[in-house]
């Protein structure tokens, strides 16, 4: 091998890894590697913000199953990445930022402790130190990115590290797996424990699926449908879990916790067997923890042995990669007939009664622009077949409810850290990860103004992402939260100044389009789907004070949960079936 | 088949016990790797009473004894964080598997008059430590043995007049004896 600036040894590593993008802005302690980058033969985004170019390569992560690659300067760049690192981590996305950091020895300029102010955030992170380890650092950050639970994983390499020259070789698996004695994930499962688990399976009366982002994460999907379908199990999937169950099928419950469907929520509380697929009980889902399907055993299939009894001590827990579980599983449960048929074909009926009594429901007379409506009117003008992801807030859980996914890496979102703005970048991010599908980010217009600057970014590289703003002129979901437990008291969250969406989009170069009548969004969608050059921004006015319902308020059981004011019934109807 | 309930359900919680914890790691010794331990301790609030680390035989690899008071569910949750370290090869809680504990200590001791230098040597003597220093009005006294051991002794010399005391935090093996029977 000839003599290679540690730069170069940059670029190489990301070659050797088919990175195929990469998503960042230059400054001066990254200078070399930008520099190396100008004749790279991959694509290389120039982001008008660093925490943009995090979601992006996260959007595009998440689109695609592949790590996202991320690059920002030494201090306030790299600082400007940590929002975006947690967001990343606790939505379990692989990622490698590389920040520039300044020369070594230094008292200098842009100086942060990078390493020390992400650890919290990130997977693993390293401070190169020597160019001897400049390759291998870079492997193995890919390597511990994508492999086990996924995450983010942070490399800081000092400025003069990048203008070294040295005679390297390039590492191979092998090497990055020496260098990482501690580290072994661990994929199959306990045979054992599985056999334990399609037991209970068999013997369940009430069994409902649970499903997290660990079953998309592992494109389990097959396996699932094919789980639910032999066993006859319902099935319910977190915000992170959308799309590793099509929602479309006839099992398929929707979503459950806060705002969680009716049946699936009743399905929950009523059951006597919870089969948790890469899950982890988080306070949204719950509520009041004692009061969590407390009839249930429960089964925990998981990757991450520390996300197994955290929160809820589980019976059967089973650690490993969720489709080979599963795959496993599905044998074990077919070896022998179900018993309880007749319970499970009641538990079925109980439970489609309740969908009859209690669907997803809103006014549709209107004459105001309700949000649900725009949400379901892109799933029709989309056939149910674009990406959709989402910022934080009201719009997110609209978009959760009101839009039916059909396939594993269809709804991105984030779910974990909650953080406004991520809609918008990481559309632009999965538009680049899926240029043949229709990608469109439902924002709010709180959440849209976050990462603004980015339409930037979409306009220059003719990213024709869709942004749908359900503008409410509030931080609606605070407000709801005001109206329904501080009594209306509406503190700081009026939005009532802010840009012309249109002008804004159009300023930008990108197009803009509005609607204020309900009998105007399906027009404005139509014409933005037939822009396929730019990115469209399109400015719904909805109902300023929608709520989104049914809703269990924060800590509260099932039994407590708000239904929509036009629904009959009550929540705390029980039910013990067979 | 269906029959309405009347009775509130609720999940039964595990009780827990707060108490102390012997936690031994084996952890590859590169830069930084205190601090990603030490973080999950004080994340949640948890003042670890000791920890100390040292070379092993085997190169790039330390071994940390870590002494923390805390409750049963938390300590297990960060036994299992400090599993998921990249840099962690083998983590163990061996608080309630037979084992040695040791501690060193180095007590700086006033000593006034010639009587209470002698009081001090008798208590030397019994506790089998060690007089490693002699200055003209104090002794250094070297100290091995269990915790409450050290802390029995500091008690009993503290009326002469401590003047410095630096403690190497515990160390603990498992029992060769229970680790066999762990591999059975």
């Amino acid at each position: 091998m000839p003599k290679k600036r540690g730069a170069d040894i940059v670029v190489d590593v990301l070659i050797e890894e088919k990175v195929d993008t990469i998503f960042g802005l230059p400054g001066g302690a990254i200078m070399e590697v930008y520099d190396a980058l100008f004749n790279a033969p991959f694509r290389n985004i120039l982001t008008r913000h660093e925490l943009a170019a995090c979601h992006m390569a996260d959007g595009y992560a998440r689109a695609s199953g592949k790590v996202g690659v991320v690059m920002a300067t030494s201090g306030p760049g790299a600082t400007n990445l940590v929002t975006g690192l947690a967001t990343a981590y606790m939505d379990s996305v692989p990622l490698v930022a590389i920040t520039g950091q300044v020369p070594t020895h230094y008292n200098a300029f842009q100086e942060a402790d990078v390493t020390g102010i992400t650890r919290p955030v990130t997977k693993h992170n390293f401070l190169v130190t020597d160019i001897k380890d400049l390759a291998l650092i870079l492997r193995e950050a890919f390597y511990i990115a994508r492999t086990g639970r996924p995450g983010p994983v942070l490399v800081d390499i000092p400025k003069d590290i990048t203008q070294q020259v040295y005679d390297y070789k390039m590492p191979t698996i092998k090497d990055v797996e020496n260098a990482l004695p501690g580290y072994k994930p661990h994929y199959e499962g306990n045979i054992a424990q599985i056999k334990k688990a399609a037991k209970l399976i068999r013997q369940a009366k009430r069994p409902v699926l649970y499903v997290g982002g660990g079953a998309v994460a592992s494109e389990a999907q097959e396996e699932l449908v094919k789980l639910a379908e032999i066993a006859k199990i319902p099935v319910t999937t977190t915000l992170m879990g959308k799309g590793a169950f099509p929602e479309d099928h006839p099992l398929a419950l929707h979503m459950l916790g806060m705002h969680g469907t009716y049946y699936a929520n009743m399905a929950v509380y009523n059951a006597d067997l919870l089969i948790a697929v890469g899950a982890r009980f988080d306070d949204r889902v719950t509520g009041k923890i004692d009061e969590f399907a407390p009839e249930a055993k429960i089964i925990h299939i998981d990757i991450d042995p520390a996300s197994i009894s955290k929160t809820i001590t589980v019976d059967v827990p089973i650690v490993g990669d969720v489709k080979k579980v599963l795959q496993k599983l599905v044998k074990e449960v077919e070896k022998k007939p179900i018993e309880w048929e007749e319970a499970r074909e009641s538990w079925l009926k109980l439970i489609e009664k309740w969908k009859i009594e209690h669907p997803l429901t809103y006014d549709k007379k209107s004459k105001i622009i309700k949000p649900e409506y725009v949400i379901e009117e892109i799933y029709n003008i989309t056939k149910g077949e674009a990406i959709i992801t989402a910022g934080v807030g009201q719009h997110q859980m609209w978009a959760a409810m009101f839009y039916k996914y059909k396939f594993p890496r269809q709804f991105i979102n984030s779910g974990g850290l909650g953080t406004m703005g991520f809609g918008f970048p990481s559309a632009v991010g999965a538009k680049i990860a899926r240029p043949d599908k229709e990608v469109i980010a439902i924002e709010g217009d709180g959440s849209f103004l976050m990462n603004i600057q980015d339409i930037a970014t979409a306009v220059q590289y003719r990213i024709p992402v869709k942004v749908a703003i359900l503008n409410n002129e509030f931080l609606g979901m605070v407000r709801q939260w005001q109206e329904l437990f501080y009594d209306s008291r509406y503190s700081s969250v009026c939005l009532s100044v802010q840009p012309d969406f249109v002008k804004l989009a159009e300023s930008f170069g990108a197009v803009g389009l509005r609607a204020t009548k309900p009998s105007e969004v399906r027009k404005v969608l139509e014409e933005a789907m037939s822009i396929n050059d730019r990115p469209v921004i399109m400015d719904f006015a909805v109902d300023r004070e929608e709520n989104v319902l049914p809703m269990v308020p924060a800590g509260k059981s099932y039994r407590e949960m708000i239904l929509h004011p036009g629904e009959k019934g009550e929540a705390e109807t029980m039910y013990l079936v067979g | 088949m269906i029959e309405e309930i009347k009775a509130l359900k609720v999940r039964p919680q595990p009780k827990t016990v707060v108490r102390k914890h012997v936690i031994v790691v084996k952890v590859q010794h590169n830069v930084g790797v205190l601090s990603r331990i030490t973080s999950l301790f004080a994340g949640r609030g948890y003042n670890i009473e000791s920890l100390t680390v040292g070379k092993t035989h085997e190169p790039n690899i330390a071994r940390i004894t870590i002494i923390v008071n805390g409750d049963e569910r938390v300590v297990e949750q960060i036994v299992k964080q400090l599993r998921k370290l990249i840099e962690t090869l083998k983590v163990r809680d061996i608080t309630d598997i037979p084992h040695i504990e040791r501690e060193l200590a180095l007590i700086k001791i006033h000593t006034a008059d010639s009587d209470t230098r002698d009081e001090i040597m008798r208590l030397v003597d019994i506790f089998r430590a060690k007089v490693v220093d002699v200055a003209k009005d104090s002794y250094t006294v070297e100290i091995t043995g269990k915790q409450d051991k050290i802390d029995a002794f500091i008690n009993l010399v503290k009326p002469f007049g401590i003047k410095d005391v630096s403690r190497t935090g515990v160390l603990a093996v498992v029992r060769e004896s229970a680790q066999e029977k762990i591999k059975e």
